[in-house]
């Protein structure tokens, strides 16, 4: 059966191939740094399960410490002069639109496909190994066609990536570290201290408490889900649903969507808000949270307004 | 309350400009300490989440396919394709990628768009042209601003549509959560009360398009245009 490790050991050699490739790369003054970080990530993806948790620990040091220490850096340049990519569109046209397609094309077919055919493919992880498969016929479609130098698909890969730099494993490093902060009980403290500052015998306070503690507490975690149990627990279940008697599938549902909107307005949540930022190659970091606040804020309130009209 | 601490260090690391990676190892360290966990433990913990969630990283690997098609020139094809529709406004794409992106997230297809796998390739160039073909070259904040707003619908259409669908994770988290109290609940009443707010975040963010490609038609082009 094809599993999740058959896609974490094609990112682990893509990451190799990074790594050598920047290990020789002269133009880039940093290129070691580059290099080794590329490197450990790749270890990371293909021999994680054999390192143990202590092992994985010390690994993430030291790509904390070549990023801390600012050794990531890319060489100026690299990218295909803008009138030989206008000349080529010219030439080849839709059929870059044609492979650029494949790898959401093949990504849902295969989510759909695999459900049909079990035991072939983990089914939990149908559409990610279906999104690997894609880049891989893409790939291939395109190497057909085009015929570059072998190369150039990662030589121009790892530009890419060069660009968006660490903060490529910024959402991984903060998923890890609402780990810690989940066994550290953060939630339950936080929790606490919103449950007491709410007004006693306003069902509107109480409603307002829990769609802003959701929004604000997601914003703290980058996450609405490391929110929900701690808001549920801290209001929700025992003043929204039990005491004002509530109906439980409206709180769970907006109040998660209210969390959402918090989402969209902090760094925390960095593989939405900070690394598209640094893959559309944004002057301001924060750019896409400015564009998302508008939306955001509104949203948020009509979540608030929904729950007090459709729960009680 | 002192594990609160973390959180502290977290803000202001953020708020100073701390590398983040830096921030958030300080604030694992910190968090975990006045837990009363050892060190050992902390960095145990931590490499386990790691491993745990190396598939949130996976997404690189589209790369390679988007650096190939970009040295054959996509992003100029994806602006030469709006440039020769002539209803294509700015408004109207973005809010139809918002509307497609919000459809495909409710039946659960929520990786199959992305950053990475549409917004860098196509979204972003193809909302470029749209701009400039209403308004002449765009300046350079103006450039900034559209393409950040392609990356922002991109998010809301995921986030206020994928919870409609019936297994997605949230779903699942809320009724095993409600389950754990004693509150047995169907898991198509969340996704049905899923569907007011996704509504609104359409309409909401469908109306900040308009008002976005009404701003880039009446600010005068700066003297950096074509930049």
């Amino acid at each position: 059966m094809i599993t999740l490790d058959f896609v974490y050991i094609l990112a682990g050699i893509t990451f190799a191939l990074f790594a050598l490739l920047g290990l020789y790369d002269r133009t880039n003054r940093k290129r070691f740094g580059n290099a080794a970080f590329w490197g450990l990530l790749a270890a990371s993806m293909l021999l994680g399960d054999y390192l143990g948790d202590f092992g994985n620990g010390l690994l993430v040091l030291a790509l904390v410490a070549i990023a801390g220490a600012g050794q990531i850096g890319r060489a100026p340049g690299g990218e295909v002069p803008p009138e030989i990519q206008a000349e080529r569109a010219a030439r080849y046209g839709n059929f870059l639109l044609l492979v650029a397609l494949i790898i959401p094309v093949v990504a849902l077919t295969g989510t759909f496909l695999f459900k049909w055919v079990p035991n072939l493919v983990e089914q939990k992880q149908a559409t990610l190994i279906s999104l690997a498969l894609g880049v891989l016929i893409a790939l291939a479609v395109g190497m057909a066609r085009l015929r570059p130098a072998p190369i150039l698909p990662l030589q121009q890969g790892r530009r890419l990536l060069d660009s968006v730099g660490w903060a490529a494993i910024l959402p991984q490093m903060l998923a890890s570290l609402g780990a810690v902060f989940a066994l550290a009980g953060v939630g339950e403290v936080v929790g606490g201290l919103i449950g007491s500052a709410i007004p006693a015998g306003s069902l509107f306070g109480a409603v307002l408490a829990f769609g802003l503690g959701m929004a604000l507490f997601t914003m703290v975690m980058g996450n609405a889900f490391a929110a929900f149990p701690v808001m549920m627990a801290a209001v929700g279940l025992p003043l929204l649903i039990k005491h004002y008697g509530g109906d439980p599938a409206v709180v769970a549902a907006i109040g998660m969507l209210a969390g959402f909107c918090g989402t969209l307005m902090t760094p925390m949540a960095a593989n939405f808000n900070l690394v598209p930022a640094a893959l559309l190659e944004l002057k301001n970091p924060y750019g896409v949270i400015r564009a998302q606040i508008g939306t955001a804020l509104p949203l948020l309130a009509v979540n608030i307004l929904f729950i007090w009209l459709f729960a009680f | 309350m002192l594990v609160l601490i973390g959180i502290l260090i977290i803000i202001a690391g953020f708020v100073l400009r701390f590398n983040p990676l830096l921030v958030i190892m300080a604030s694992a360290l910190a968090t975990g300490l006045a837990a009363g966990l050892d060190v050992h433990a902390i960095i145990a913990a931590f490499g386990k989440a790691f491993n745990d969630t190396r598939y949130v990283s996976i997404i690189w690997i589209v790369l390679p396919v988007i650096g190939l098609l970009e040295a054959y020139g996509l992003q100029q094809h994806a602006r030469s394709l709006i440039d020769r529709m002539k209803g294509a406004t700015l408004g109207r794409l973005l809010t139809g990628y918002l509307l497609l992106r919000q459809a495909m997230a409710a039946v659960g297809l929520t990786s199959v768009a992305g950053h990475a796998q549409t917004v860098r390739p196509l979204v972003a160039p193809m909302a470029e042209a749209a701009a400039e073909a209403k308004n002449g070259a765009l300046t350079e904040d103006q450039r900034e601003e559209v393409k950040a707003f392609a990356a922002a619908t991109d998010n809301v259409g995921l986030f206020f549509g994928e919870d409609i669908f019936l297994a997605i994770g949230s779903i699942l988290l809320m009724k095993g959560l409600l389950d754990g109290y004693g509150y047995q609940i169907e898991p198509l009443h969340f996704s049905l009360w899923a569907i007011p707010t996704a509504i609104a975040a359409f309409l909401i963010h469908g109306f900040r398009l308009r008002r976005l490609e009404k701003r880039m038609a009446q600010t005068p082009i700066g003297p950096e245009a074509g930049a």
